[in-house]
C-alpha cells in the first residue's frame, strides 16, 4: 500500500502542476477530454465493469444530464453548478428506470446491450421532436464566464474540474471494489445464480450499479455542456458518446479502478495525434479506435491494466494482488 | 385521414419495405439466432455491400438486380473470412467479447468508409427508376415490387438451405449442442465461419434490391441495424418464418408511424415495439414461451 500512496501522491502532485507547465491550448484541451473520458468511461466502468452489465446506451444517462442542464439554465436561470445536482438526479433516474425494466424482466448479456441502445435512441428521437429541446438544433447555453458560473475563459479551469471529476471517479471505484456491495456486485457478475444462491440480491445490487452509473454520467453531461456551450441529439443521445464511455474502459481494463483513465489516456494520444497528423483523414482516427479494441480483445482480454499485472506477475514484481480480472 | 387511398398505398408499401428488411434480418436472424452471435456490423456490411453494388454500377453499368450473384458471393467470402481470422480468434467464444468485436470492425468499416468515400450520399439512376405498377388498390414502384418479389424468392431459398441440406443440418446441430455436434465429427469453427458467411451474404442480395430503391452513404447501415434487431426479436430467434412476418410488420409499423406521426417521431414506434418484445416476449411473437 505504501508504494501505492506515493505514486499516487506523485501523479496528483503532476497533474495539478500541468496547467502551470503546459501553456498550449491544444495539449491542455486534450488533457481535459482525457480525464472527462475517463471519469464517462469510470461511470460505465461501475455498471460494466464491477457488474458485468454492458451497456451500449449510456448516451441514455450522459445526453440527459446535459439536457437537464441546459434546459434549466435556459428556462429557469438556474446556477450551472445547482444544475449539477438536477443533471446527476436525472442520469440516476434513467438509469433506474430503464435498469428496473430491463433487470425485473431479466434481461441479460447481450439482450441488456440491445435494450439500452434501444432506449438511447428512444430519447435521441423524443429530443430530435421535442420542443422543450429545440428539436435537431440544439440548445446554446448563455456566455457567462466565471467560476461561480461554471464557465472560464482559459482551458486550465475547465482541466481542474475535469481533474475533480475523474479524482471523485477514481474514489468512487475504490470505494465500491473495497466494499462488502462491491464484493457482492462482483459475485453477481461472475455468477448471478451462485450469487443468489449464497443470498445476493442480484436484482437489488444492479440496479444499484446502473443508478449509481447514471448518477455520474449524467454530472459528467453537465461538464460537457459548460465547456462546449452547446448540446444537440446527436451529441447527447448519438451513439458515439456511448461507444467511447465503454471503449476507453474495455481498453484500460474492466473491472479495475485506474482502468479507464488509463484507457482515455492511450485512446486520446492516438487518436488526437493522428488526428493532429493527417488533418485531412477524417474517420481514421476512428479506424484506429477500432483496430485498437480488436486487438486488446484479441491479446489482452483483460485490458492494459490486467496485462500490466499478469507482467508483473510473470516478473515476481506483482504485489500479490491478483486483481478481479474474470 | 382514414381513406382507403391514403391507407391502402401506406400499408402496401410498407410491406414492400418490410420484405427488404426481412432479408437483411434473415441474415442476423441465422448468426444472432442461431448462433447466439450478436453481430453488430451488420449495418456495416451492409453499406459496404451497396457501395460494392454502386460502384459496379457506376464503373461497369452492372444493373443492380444482375450484380446479385456478384454480390452475394464477394459478401459471403467476407464474412467467412472475417469470423475465420478475427471473430473467432478476438472474441475467445465468449457473447458478449462477440459483441464487443464486431463494434470493434463496424467502427473499422464505417470510418474506413467516410475516409475512401466521404460522406456524401449517392444512389443510382436506373432507366426504369420512376416505372409504376397498378396494383389495383395502390400505384407502387416498379422496383419495390421486384425487391418484394425477389425477397420471397430468397427467403425460401435460405429456409430451403437451412431446412433441407446437409449443411443445414450441420448448422442447426451446432446451434442445437455445440459439444454434440463436435462429437459426432462436425467441424464447429467451419460451420461458424459457414453460417457467418451466409448470413452475410443476405446482405450481398439485401443491398442489390435496397440500392435502387434508398441510398447509400457511411452510416447508412446504422438505420438498419435496430430496424434488424427489431424484427429479429419480434419474429423469434433463429425463426426464418418469424423474421419474414416480422419484417412486414415492422415495414407496415414503420409506413403507418410515419403517417400518422410524422417522418421524425414515426422512427420511434420501432424502437418501442423492440422494447416492449424485450421485455415482455423475449421468445417473439411466433414461438411459445419456453
Amino acid at each position: 500500500m505504501g508504494r501505492n500512496a506515493v505514486v499516487g501522491a506523485l501523479a496528483l502532485g503532476l497533474a495539478l502542476a500541468v496547467p502551470l507547465i503546459v501553456q498550449s491550448g491544444f495539449w491542455l484541451n486534450l488533457l481535459t477530454l482525457m480525464l472527462f473520458f475517463g471519469y464517462l468511461g469510470g461511470s460505465w466502468n461501475i455498471l460494466g465493469g464491477y457488474a458485468g452489465q454492458f451497456s451500449f446506451g449510456h448516451a441514455a444517462f450522459f445526453g440527459t444530464g446535459a439536457y437537464v442542464t441546459a434546459i434549466l439554465q435556459l428556462s429557469l436561470g438556474l446556477n450551472p453548478w445547482v444544475t449539477m445536482l438536477f443533471a446527476a438526479a436525472g442520469g440516476a433516474s434513467v438509469g433506474l428506470v430503464t435498469g428496473f425494466l430491463s433487470f425485473r424482466y431479466g434481461l441479460r448479456g447481450s439482450y441488456f446491450a440491445l435494450i439500452t441502445l434501444a432506449f438511447s435512441e428512444v430519447l435521441r428521437v423524443l429530443a430530435t421532436t421535442a420542443k422543450i429541446t429545440n428539436g435537431g438544433q440544439g440548445l446554446v447555453i448563455p456566455l457567462r464566464t466565471g467560476l461561480g458560473n461554471f464557465q472560464f475563459a482559459g482551458k486550465a479551469g475547465y482541466y481542474y474540474v475535469a481533474l475533480a471529476m475523474t479524482l471523485i471517479s477514481l474514489a468512487a471505484a475504490w470505494c465500491i471494489e473495497h466494499s462488502r456491495f462491491g464484493a457482492r456486485l462482483m459475485a453477481v457478475r461472475e455468477n448471478e445464480d451462485a450469487a443468489e444462491a449464497l443470498g445476493v440480491n442480484a436484482f437489488g445490487h444492479k440496479l444499484a450499479a446502473i443508478t449509481i452509473s447514471g448518477m455520474m454520467a449524467g454530472a459528467g453531461g453537465t461538464f460537457y455542456v459548460q465547456m462546449f456551450f452547446y448540446v444537440d441529439p446527436a451529441i447527447a443521445y448519438g451513439p458515439a458518446m456511448s461507444v467511447e464511455s465503454l471503449l476507453v474502459s474495455i481498453i484500460g481494463g474492466m473491472g479495475t479502478v485506474a482502468g479507464p483513465l488509463l484507457g482515455s489516456i492511450v485512446l486520446h494520444l492516438v487518436g488526437d495525434l493522428t488526428r493532429k497528423v493527417l488533418a485531412n483523414a477524417p474517420g481514421i482516427s476512428l479506424v484506429l479506435y477500432g483496430v485498437l479494441l480488436i486487438l486488446i480483445l484479441r491479446y489482452l482480454p483483460n485490458g492494459l491494466i490486467g496485462g500490466a499485472r499478469a507482467l508483473a506477475g510473470r516478473v515476481g514484481l506483482g504485489t500479490a494482488r491478483s486483481g478481479s480480472t474474470g | 385521414m382514414l381513406e382507403l387511398t391514403i391507407l391502402a398505398p401506406a400499408l402496401i408499401n410498407g410491406a414492400m419495405t418490410g420484405a427488404v428488411y426481412a432479408l437483411i434480418a434473415l441474415g442476423l436472424t441465422l448468426v444472432f439466432g442461431v448462433l447466439h452471435i450478436i453481430n453488430f456490423a451488420h449495418g456495416s456490411l451492409l453499406m459496404v455491400a451497396m457501395y460494392g453494388v454502386f460502384f459496379l454500377n457506376r464503373h461497369l453499368g452492372l444493373d443492380p438486380y444482375l450484380a446479385i450473384p456478384i454480390m452475394t458471393a464477394a459478401m459471403f467470402a467476407l464474412g467467412f473470412g472475417l469470423q475465420k481470422s478475427v471473430i473467432s480468434r478476438a472474441s475467445h467464444g465468449r457473447d458478449e467479447m462477440i459483441l464487443l468485436v464486431t463494434l470493434g470492425i463496424s467502427l473499422i468499416i464505417e470510418n474506413l468508409a467516410l475516409y475512401l468515400w466521404s460522406a456524401d450520399t449517392r444512389n443510382v439512376q436506373l432507366p426504369y427508376g420512376f416505372a409504376v405498377v397498378n396494383l389495383g388498390v395502390a400505384l407502387v414502384s416498379r422496383t419495390r415490387l421486384i425487391a418484394f418479389v425477389a425477397a420471397v424468392v430468397l427467403s425460401a431459398l435460405l429456409w430451403l438451405l437451412i431446412d433441407r441440406t446437409d449443411l443445414g443440418k450441420a448448422i442447426r446441430a451446432v446451434a442445437r449442442e455445440k459439444q454434440g455436434a463436435r462429437v459426432v465429427g462436425i467441424d464447429v469453427e467451419h460451420i461458424y465461419a459457414m453460417s457467418f458467411g451466409i448470413g452475410v451474404a443476405c446482405l450481398g442480395a439485401a443491398a442489390c434490391l435496397l440500392l435502387p430503391i434508398y441510398y447509400v452513404n457511411p452510416q447508412v447501415g446504422n438505420v438498419f441495424v435496430l430496424v434488424a434487431f427489431t424484427i429479429v426479436v419480434l419474429g423469434g430467434m433463429g425463426s426464418f418464418v418469424g423474421a419474414f412476418a416480422g419484417g412486414i410488420i415492422i415495414g407496415i409499423a414503420e409506413s403507418l408511424g410515419g403517417l400518422f406521426l410524422g417522418e421524425s417521431l414515426g422512427q420511434i414506434g420501432i424502437f418501442l415495439i423492440f422494447i416492449a418484445i424485450l421485455l415482455f416476449r423475449p421468445t417473439g411473437l411466433f414461438r411459445a414461451r419456453a
